[in-house]
């Protein structure tokens, strides 16, 4: 099955009139006309319309390493600059090459030619410090011989036996932080992905019915729309004890987004700001966490059971802790991703990066030998493909995604939507007038093809690495060096 | 339960439009089309964009909120952003704009600052960015238990403690306990290390501690009579030279500063003798020798010990000094080795610039911070020092109104009090008092990439910072 998953690529132009683009390219008044840059530009950059031009398509220009219409007009009429706006696009960990490939990807299923960087962003540590080792050895895979599977269950319980056809799947988020069409476009692609998106916690909208195999429910502190049926819809149910972004803090729904479509879901007045408590104050313990564990299980038995932590210095035990009260998935959520409002002082500071929560929790399992029993799952700063595959090769099964499905709907990082009215490019937001911005139909589309660019990226590195499976690469630590570092 | 501490913050309006992080960019060839991309702006920001003509600044460069579909909607493609050069230029190496940005708006508004979107900063840096602060888990609940934040105090106390009580054969108490005065939060106001304090700065300075509960330290030269309601938090610092002519405050007020120098302990004792409950701070200066000179004051009885780092946070006299939350590190531990800890106070400050830096110093060992230029850049000080060259400030700190800058302040602290008891919270401590040297509840970038990093790929070749 490994190869016919996903959705055909089609391409999902950005909704903007301008797209924005790395580089800027002027034509002065002495252009003649003549259409050279017509001609020798590979890249469609440069366009007609009957006898005058097109605005060109800087976007997709691949800058100084082609040059080839800057030098070849015979007026010299054309000049190209970096463009000064992606000095303001994007941050450390989502530079501004990173939104611009990613939405590249999002649009065509594809890399970015060069002139982006794709694999790694500029936050000076962990992910981005870390590179592949390929042997020099080359191996005859071909790309159909390889699997990018991973099983959910290996427990080896009663409970459903799911595999997922990439070894990602979708965050939580919930129906009033995000539109709804960013949800329903996210189960979309989990279903033509054979994966797996999750409510996050804010109810199961009706919409959502005809995915019920690929959703998973969260419960949450604030038990906002969790009901039994909720509960019996679907295969994989997710505690969530904490979040990397601000794990210690429950979650916070502004008053402005609780539109009365939100408040009818989570049985709230509309128009007051929601909180969920922080912890679940019936859980202390791993015995009162067995508790929630077998109610669930009372309501559906075979279903997947996720815990959901975030990344203190003992997440190694909580890991542990988890397993043994009968968890099927550990989702540890580290401290860098997060796509909901937090305060800043909690966002920077209050857990461990992913990176170094996945050895650490990989290596204890191993330990107590019980690695091969249970399913880790890692998010909170997974960016790319790269990232993908450096996480899984320092210890977790899988990743799970959330911003990074949020850049490919043209997310630009302006942190804006806890505010106002919400996301005013109408992907976190619930505001009439905001959230029809796209339609699910687009949102799956372009979340589908940045997985397809993603798989492609994921199986070129297995077949550098000689592995037939992306399941050989958990924990294989020795395929990776840190720049920093001596070789050992 | 005791009253609730509370700080009445109200939103506060810069004097000056403040430096924006970027500058619009305006091409020509505009259409003037009838729907333009600039009517259609979310927040309305070219609708309420002024020119700013003293400063020549647009507002737009402070308003726009970096959504971009102003850029990527107009029809004539004129519209674009770039970084402002006068923003970068804000500041200094530590002092970085972004943190002189927080500032502001929290002195504006007295709000934590919250966004969406998860963390945009760097991955660990130098300086109390090369650590992390850690929360509690479900296997392992709160320390203190589960409490609403309203129970989560962030009091000290500032003087010296007793390790024992001792009783006469009767039971009544033999020991005198040493005078101590418990603030509502772990802050002293220090000395600005520059910018020239006018009456009005210094009255609203005062004002604000007054309201606040914060003890202000003032060179007893700079004491003047109208301080005299205030005295309850003023704390005179002296010299030996200073306190010859100046000593008669120290009849009214409950805290004061001495420099140190040897045998300071003497000016302590005539402090003593003229007001024996006045609770004395000694300001020494963090260098090599301060784990020795604390330990040395610790034990002739010194109550509060301020350690003052450089307004980086560096160590003094040092080719590669320390950052101060290692130095404090070392002398919180060298205290409790001797196992006299909790005899003393400690203060630190220098480089004390946003509320995680608080929790964490305190995490590092002290008791509480001195904090000074957040207070300055609470008043829209723009750090270009042209003050120390006797230059005209740009934000003409001299025309400042008391009231104004008093309320800045206010919401300053407002917002660090918050945001400490946010940070407190997730950790699940209760109390200011019981996060002292908690590095249970930290995480040290050297120690965690050592632990895991470190195993699997060998040695470090760079130090990471
Ligand atoms: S408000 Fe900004 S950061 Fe948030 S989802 Fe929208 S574009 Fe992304
Ligand atoms: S959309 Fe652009 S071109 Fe049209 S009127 Fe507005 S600024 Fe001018
Ligand atoms: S970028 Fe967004 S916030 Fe800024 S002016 Fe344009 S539309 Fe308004
Ligand atoms: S803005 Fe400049 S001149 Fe004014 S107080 Fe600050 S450093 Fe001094």
């Amino acid at each position: 099955m490994a190869n016919n998953i996903g959705m055909e690529v089609k391409i999902a132009p950005s909704r903007f009139r301008n797209p924005l683009s790395k580089y800027i390219i002027r034509r002065s008044p002495r252009c003649t006309k003549c259409g050279k840059c017509v001609e020798v530009c590979k890249f469609g950059v440069h366009q007609r319309s009957g006898v005058a031009f097109c605005r060109a398509q800087e976007h997709r220009c691949i800058g100084e390493s082609c040059n080839a219409c800057i030098e070849q007009c015979p007026e010299k009429a054309l000049s190209l600059a970096v463009n000064p706006l992606t000095a303001v696009l994007g941050d450390y960990r989502w530079t501004s090459d990173l939104i611009l490939s990613t939405w590249y990807q999002a649009e065509t299923g594809k890399l970015p030619p060069v002139g982006l960087e794709y694999k790694v962003g500029n936050s000076g540590g962990g992910f981005d410090k870390l590179r592949f080792k390929f042997p020099k050895e080359k191996f005859n895979l071909k790309p159909e011989e390889i699997s990018t599977c991973i099983p959910l269950n290996r427990k080896g319980d009663n409970a459903h036996q799911i595999e997922i056809g990439i070894p990602i799947y979708g965050g939580g988020m919930s129906f009033g932080s995000v539109s709804l069409s960013t949800m329903l476009g996210k189960a979309k692609t989990a279903k033509f992905w054979n994966t797996f998106t999750c409510t996050g916690e804010g109810g199961y909208p009706e919409v959502l019915n005809p995915y019920d195999n690929h959703v998973i429910t969260q419960v949450a502190t604030g038990l906002f729309g969790v009901r039994e049926q909720t509960i019996q819809r679907v295969r994989i149910v997710e505690f969530k004890y904490a979040q990397g972004a601000k794990p210690g803090l429950g979650g916070h729904l502004l008053g402005d987004k609780n539109t009365p479509a939100v408040a009818a879901m989570r049985e709230a007045v509309p128009g007051t700001s929601l909180f969920s408590p922080f912890p679940f104050h019936s859980v202390y313990s791993v015995e009162d966490h067995k508790k929630h564990v077998d109610w669930i299980k009372a309501i559906n038995p075979a279903v997947l059971v996720s815990v959901k932590v975030s990344t203190p210095t003992d997440v190694d035990m909580v890991a542990i802790g988890s397993y043994y009260a009968d968890a099927h998935i550990i989702h540890l959520d580290g401290s860098y991703g997060g796509t909901g409002a937090a305060p800043d002082i909690a966002k920077k500071n209050i857990a461990m990066p992913i990176e170094y929560a996945i050895p650490k929790v990989h290596r204890f399992l191993v330990a107590e030998g019980v690695r091969d029993k249970v399913t880790l799952m890692a998010s909170g700063g997974i960016r790319t493909a790269h990232d993908v595959a450096k996480a899984i090769a320092l210890g977790a099964d899988g990743v799970i995604i959330g911003t990074a499905e949020l850049v490919a709907l043209e997310c630009v990082r302006c942190a804006n939507c806890e505010s106002g009215r919400g996301c005013v490019r109408g992907i976190a937001t619930t505001d009439p007038e905001l959230s029809v911005m796209f339609d699910a139909e687009w949102a799956a589309q372009r979340i589908s093809n940045l997985l397809t660019s993603w798989r492609n990226q994921l199986v070129e590195i297995l077949q550098h690495l000689g592995m037939k499976s992306i399941t050989e690469l958990v924990g294989k630590t020795d395929c990776l060096y840190h720049i920093d570092y001596e070789e050992k | 339960m005791p009253e609730k501490y509370h700080i009445e913050v109200k939103p506060t309006s810069p004097r000056w439009t403040p430096v924006g992080k970027i500058s619009a960019i305006e091409k020509d060839g505009c259409f003037g089309c009838a729907r333009c991309a600039k009517k259609s702006c979310v927040y309305d920001i070219y609708r309420n964009r002024k020119f700013d003509s003293k400063q020549m600044c647009d507002t737009i460069d402070y308003l726009c909120k970096m959504c971009f579909r102003c850029v990527q909607e107009c029809k004539g493609r004129i519209l674009s952003r770039a970084v402002n050069p006068e923003f970068l230029q804000l500041g200094d190496q530590y002092w970085k704009p972004n943190i002189i940005a927080t500032i502001w708006y929290q002195a504006e508004t007295g709000k934590i600052p919250v966004s969406g979107a998860g963390y945009r900063g760097p991955f660990s840096g130098p300086g109390f960015d090369s650590m992390w602060t850690d929360m509690s888990e479900i296997v392992r609940p709160t320390r203190d238990g589960i409490h609403g934040r309203e129970y989560i105090s962030t009091s000290i106390d500032l003087g010296r403690k007793l390790v024992r009580l001792e009783f006469a054969k009767d039971n009544s108490l033999i020991s005198m306990p040493p005078p101590i005065l418990d603030i509502p939060m772990p802050i002293i106001f220090n000395p600005f290390p520059w910018g020239k304090i006018n009456k009005n700065v210094r009255l609203a300075l005062t004002n604000a501690g007054f309201s606040l509960g914060i003890p202000m330290i003032i060179e007893s030269e700079e004491y003047f009579d109208e301080l005299r309601p205030y005295d309850s938090i003023i704390m005179p610092q002296f010299t030996p030279k200073s306190f010859e002519t100046h000593k008669n405050i120290l009849k009214r007020v409950r805290l004061c500063e001495f420099i140190y120098e040897d045998s300071i302990m003497n000016y302590v004792s005539k402090a003593k003798e003229i007001n024996p409950q006045v609770i004395v701070s000694i300001r020494v200066k963090l260098n090599k020798e301060a784990e020795v000179v604390a330990q040395q004051l610790t034990q002739e009885g010194a109550e509060i010990i301020h350690l003052y780092a450089d307004y980086q946070g560096k160590e003094y006299e040092e080719a590669s000094p320390r950052f101060i939350k290692d130095a404090i590190r070392k002398v919180h531990l060298r205290l409790v080795e001797m196992q006299m800890r909790d005899e003393v106070t400690i203060i630190a400050s220098g480089g004390i610039g946003l509320a995680e830096h608080l929790a964490k110093i305190i995490i590092c060992g002290a008791d509480g911070a001195g904090i000074d230029l957040p207070l300055l850049i609470a008043l829209e000080c723009r750090l270009c020092k042209r003050c120390t060259n006797n230059l005209s400030c740009p934000v003409e700190m001299e025309n400042i109104d008391t009231k104004w800058a008093t309320q800045r302040m206010i919401n300053l602290i407002g917002a660090w009090h918050s945001q400490l008891i946010e940070v407190m919270g997730a950790m699940g401590i209760r109390e200011a008092r019981r996060l002292r040297g908690e590095v249970g509840r930290a995480m040290f970038f050297e120690d965690v990439e050592k632990e895991t990093f470190g195993q699997l790929f060998g040695g470090r070749q760079k130090d990471g910072k």
